[in-house]
């Protein structure tokens, strides 16, 4: 009869423990929807593309243009976008929301492609322009039965995590051949945008 | 290969660990079935309330970016005047927290410390004493006066201390201009999350807990 080695046996009863006590979080009942809301707004920026593209974007031309503007145009954003979203809970229409969301991923990307170089206060007031429309779009879309206050920390977490996620990229910023692909990735999102524009216009 | 004697072992204790993890309790859903009690109700329900937590954590990151002197005193300021604030709530009829004022708080704390405001150490324990007073009052009230609530309110103040002497002392001790830029932008956070309160609010789907 064949034997098992027992540092084998010792190895694969560590894997199997650890596989064991590896469980998912029982949620027995959700208290007023409430970390269902959480969660959904943490996850909606993330499922649209189009929302994605234009946070990434941020991020990028902020590394691109340096300090202080790669740590305050993620800070304007996620305030005029909430500022966005007020208003459309409030009920303030705003025209051509799905063509100023491709425009934002259309002028942001283009401004990461050719490393437009605007003042300060220039690059802070297109950022923030266009946050309103992404606010409005994304902001009030909460899903039945939850909380509105935590939908709205996760988005507005989940849109800084995705400025954050640009910086990241950005920081190859400071070599040669990560300046061209920022560049490609500047291309790559207004390419996304000219789509997103597409589908508006078509629909 | 000669084993050791703990070697020689270790199939008896994958035998035992496995039987251990095998054994399953029942799962307590609810802690009023924990029994657990009401300190840690109180404990729970800070931790829980984001209403609650937001602006103290707010105010425990201004107060850790001003230094060491204002996070002392708001260590103890903000408790004290919380548990003012439930004592007197423990006593007054139920009352409801209004969604509004609740984003005004998170509106006020997140845009200071978006902003790095340097406030006076009178104006930080003036704001952490009404922000004290404001929650702590409608802790109380919405607990109402019985056997249990004081424990609670007890937990609560524990919770509260326990969580603004972490977060405050976490900032006071950041060196690197970048972490206080960090800070800065969680400020900036939870301003952006009030003004999105405000808006629920208005609609009236803002999903807060009764206190």
């Amino acid at each position: 009869m064949t034997t098992i080695p027992r540092q084998l046996l010792a190895r694969w009863s560590g894997v199997l423990a650890v596989i064991l006590f590896w469980t998912e979080t029982a949620f027995a009942h959700v208290q007023k929807g409430e970390a269902a809301g959480f969660l959904s707004g943490l996850k909606h920026p993330v499922s649209g593309l189009d929302h994605v593209l234009a946070m990434v974007a941020v991020g990028l031309w902020g590394a691109q243009l340096g300090a202080p503007a790669v740590w305050l145009l993620p800070v304007a954003f996620p305030m005029v976008m909430a500022f966005g979203g007020m208003l459309g809970l409030m009920g303030v229409p705003l025209p051509g929301i799905e063509y100023g969301i491709a425009a934002s991923a259309i002028l942001l990307g283009a401004a990461v492609m050719f490393e437009f170089r605007p003042p300060l206060a220039i690059a802070a007031a297109v950022v923030a322009i266009f946050a309103i429309f992404h606010g409005h779009a994304h902001g009030t879309e909460l899903p039945p039965g939850q909380s509105g206050l935590l939908y709205s920390m996760g988005f507005v977490i989940a849109t800084g995590c995705l400025h954050g996620v640009g910086i990241s990229i950005g920081t190859v910023h400071r070599w040669g051949w990560g300046q061209k692909l920022l560049r490609l990735a500047g291309a790559v999102v207004a390419m996304g945008g000219m789509f997103f524009m597409w589908k508006a216009i078509a629909a | 290969m000669k084993l050791t004697q703990n070697q020689t072992r270790i199939p008896l204790y994958a035998a035992v660990l496995f039987v251990c993890i095998m054994s399953p309790m029942v799962a307590e859903a609810h802690l009023n079935s924990t029994g657990m009690g009401p300190i840690y109700d109180g404990l729970m329900h800070f931790l829980m309330s984001p209403e609650d937590l937001v602006p103290v954590l707010a105010l425990a990151l201004l107060s850790g970016l001003r230094g060491a002197t204002f996070g002392r005193r708001i260590l103890f300021v903000l408790p004290a005047a919380w548990l003012g604030g439930g004592l007197f709530g423990l006593a007054a009829s139920a009352s409801n927290g209004s969604a509004m004022v609740s984003a005004m708080w998170f509106l006020l704390l997140g845009g200071l410390l978006a902003a790095d405001a340097r406030l006076s150490l009178r104006v930080t324990s003036a704001l952490a004493a009404l922000l004290g007073l404001y929650h702590g009052y409608l802790n109380g009230a919405g607990m109402g006066l019985n056997f249990s609530s004081a424990a609670v309110l007890l937990g609560l103040i524990f919770s509260v201390f326990v969580f603004i002497a972490l977060a405050a002392a976490f900032v006071v001790q950041l060196q690197a201009s970048w972490t206080r830029i960090a800070v800065r932008v969680a400020g900036s956070w939870i301003f952006a999350s009030g003004l999105l309160l405000m808006g629920w609010a208005v609609r009236g789907l803002h999903g807060l807990k009764s206190p």
